[in-house]
């Protein structure tokens, strides 16, 4: 079984003349513990393509499955609990790193499992755990701004990672980043595809940083080319 | 997690310093309806002190205190005599404004038959009257010192004791003289005066050619007697006799007397009804426009910070969040700053309350109810945030 499911996916925005496909018929599939890229310039199609698996975007056309449960089809399935979906079963990472400024970096973990329905005791003990995995026990009290970029991201990954997804979507997770920094989340991810089973399909427009990822989609003007292999 | 402590921890100075702004605001309301059960109470204690039943008036007249009212003082016999009546003893009240240290120093003077009732009502220090004369009970707020002297009138006056809060439906503090001696304060005139009324009656009884000279004598003294007497008063109050009908015994005495014999409560709707129902109506229309910037400045706070949380909406939205967490935070927020407010409000005037030169009488009622409007107002105040949080859109959390 898939993670991911798409197939013929197509965002259009707008209505007439105004209107902009920003992705066109779009098919590929992820597999569980698959790192996967999607590579292109800016304004190509690639966050749209990202809402439009995450439940943010509606699709204009096509299906999407993720992990076994149908979205959309010619639009979203009827009757779906959008919001219950995103937190059980995805995880989110975005560019800038999104942490809510008036939580630590604890706090901020915990809010994602809280949200979950976890107890607060659940809440704390797992997101500390979580931080600590990811070499921010000495950080799990400072505020967001009290923390580096890179180290703001890993908050931001775990906190996608709390609720263990099976579907990670991170949104240019680098941009914001040097590029030292920037492998070293890339890496990170990768580990943690590996280490949870988790899919997780990454958007970037750099190059240098899908290094090591399982397959790589370029996209460019809405369209998807081939999957493109990359020797390491 | 409750997220609205959270933001306000973080963003405290903020916070505290908007709750204090309201604070100050809410405090002026509860100031407000403070000095309206003030200007109550005030009304009502000079009605209460004398602990009468009747209040008997010149007749057609609301007096003594929303009108001018004079009556001879020897009628407290005839009331007295009336079927139903224990008690019945003359009082007279003026207001005098004096110099004193410089500045103006205003005073209600109550005169008391010293051998009646509707004395001070309770010295705290001193004595109470015990001379025919020159002998004077001051309130508290006068702040004058026992042995002090005042002049008032002809004649110099000695403070013998003090009495509590008692004040004019005016709120000036009340001090209390013999009857005879508030008489002459203020009907008495000076010797010029009456030299010169007397020559002026001699000499017009002398015009009267028909008027024999004793007979011109005669009539001089008598009319010079009338012209000088200050036995008047401005009510006779009266108490009535155990099981007596207080309707009947107001009929006798408007029946045989000619004067008009106010009860208690009617003597309550001539005073708050008329003497004070419009500082009332001004009072309330300020509470109400006080309230209503609060409530307009409440909105315009919690919107611009949901403003501000815009992307930590968006976010929260993104990652699951459900709406009543959402909704909570706003809420709550709002709520807490709400209760604060009043609570800095509060403290506020439970500290200064007795400064203010106007009783200011707190009443638990007021209080509460200021609370539940205050309550009322935030939470509705924050709908003007909460709809715009639940138009955000979680796709507004993503881009730079
Ligand atoms: N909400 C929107 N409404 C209309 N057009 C949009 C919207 N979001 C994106 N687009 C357009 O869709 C195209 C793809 O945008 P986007 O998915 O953001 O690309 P990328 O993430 O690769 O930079 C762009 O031409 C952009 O202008
Ligand atoms: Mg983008």
């Amino acid at each position: 079984m898939y993670a991911i499911e798409v197939e013929k996916l197509t965002k259009i925005y707008g209505k007439g003349e105004t209107a902009v496909t920003a992705i066109a018929d779009a098919t590929f599939q992820v597999k569980p513990g698959e790192l996967v890229a999607i590579l292109g310039p800016s304004g190509s199609g690639k966050t749209t393509l990202l809402t439009s698996i995450g439940l943010i975007n509606e699709p204009t056309h096509g299906k999407v499955v993720i992990d076994g449960a149908n979205i959309a089809d010619e639009g979203w399935i009827p009757g779906l609990d959008l919001k219950r979906i995103r937190r059980e079963k995805l995880g989110f990472i975005f560019q800038a790193h999104n942490l809510i400024p008036f939580l630590t970096a604890l706090e901020n973990v915990m809010i994602a499992l809280e949200i979950n329905h976890l107890t607060k005791t659940e809440a704390k003990h797992r997101a500390t755990e979580l931080l600590i995995s990811l070499n921010l026990g000495h950080r799990l009290n400072n505020y967001p701004t009290a923390l580096s970029g890179g180290e703001a991201q890993r908050v931001a990954i775990a906190r996608a990672l709390a609720n263990k997804p099976k579907v990670i979507l991170a949104d240019e997770p680098t941009a914001a980043l040097d590029t030292e920094n920037g492998k070293n989340v890339m890496a990170l991810l990768k580990k943690l595809a590996v280490e949870n089973h988790s899919a997780i399909l990454v958007v970037t427009h750099d190059h240098r940083m899908v290094e090591g990822f399982d397959k790589i989609f370029e996209v460019r003007d809405g369209v998807i080319a081939q999957e493109t292999k990359r020797d390491s | 997690m409750n997220l609205a402590i959270r933001d306000i921890r973080y963003h405290r100075g903020r916070f505290i310093l908007t709750s204090i702004g309201l604070g100050l605001l809410l405090g002026v309301v509860m100031s407000m309806g403070g000095i309206y059960r003030g200007l109550f109470a005030d009304a009502l204690a000079v009605l209460d002190f004398a602990k009468a039943d009747i209040w008997v008036v010149q007749q057609d007249t609301n007096g003594p205190f929303a009108e001018t009212s004079r009556i001879p003082e020897d009628i407290k016999y005839r009331i007295r005599a009336v079927p139903g009546v224990a008690e019945a003893s003359p009082l007279s009240f003026q207001t005098i404004q004096i110099e004193r240290q410089g500045k103006p120093f205003r005073f209600f003077l109550i005169g008391y038959d010293l051998n009646g009732f509707g004395g001070p009502p309770g010295i705290i220090a001193g004595r109470g009257i015990r001379q025919k004369h020159y002998e004077i009970v001051v309130a508290k707020a006068m702040r004058m010192e026992i042995g002090e002297k005042i002049h008032l009138g002809l004649h110099d006056y000695t403070v013998v004791g003090i009495t509590g809060k008692v004040v004019s439906s005016g709120g000036d503090p009340a001090a209390y003289v013999s009857l005879a001696d508030a008489q002459d304060i203020q009907f008495k005139k000076d010797n010029y005066a009456i030299r010169n009324d007397r020559e002026r009656i001699g000499a017009n009884l002398a015009a009267i050619q028909s008027l024999s000279p004793a007979q011109a004598k005669y009539l001089q003294q008598n009319i010079a007697g009338i012209t000088e007497s200050t036995h008047t008063v401005n009510t006779v109050v009266a108490r009535l006799a155990p099981g007596a009908d207080l309707k009947e015994v107001q009929e006798r005495i408007s029946r045989w007397n000619h004067f008009r014999p106010i009860s208690v409560e009617e003597q309550t709707k001539i005073l708050t009804k008329g003497m004070i129902e419009k500082a009332r109506m001004q009072l309330g229309l300020f509470r109400i426009i006080l309230l209503v910037i609060s409530a307009v400045i409440i909105s315009l706070i919690i919107y611009t910070s949901t403003i501000d949380k815009i992307r930590v909406i968006a976010t929260l939205k993104l990652i699951g969040s459900q709406n009543r967490v959402i909704v909570g935070m706003i809420l709550q927020q709002s709520l807490l700053m709400g209760a604060i407010a009043y609570g800095i409000g509060y403290v506020l005037i439970l500290l200064t309350y007795e400064k203010f030169p106007r009783r200011i009488v707190l009443e638990p009622f007021d209080l509460q109810a200021l609370f539940a409007i205050v309550m009322a107002i935030c939470m509705i105040s924050s709908f003007v945030g909460i709809r715009k949080a639940l138009k955000v859109e979680p796709a507004e959390a993503l881009g730079g």
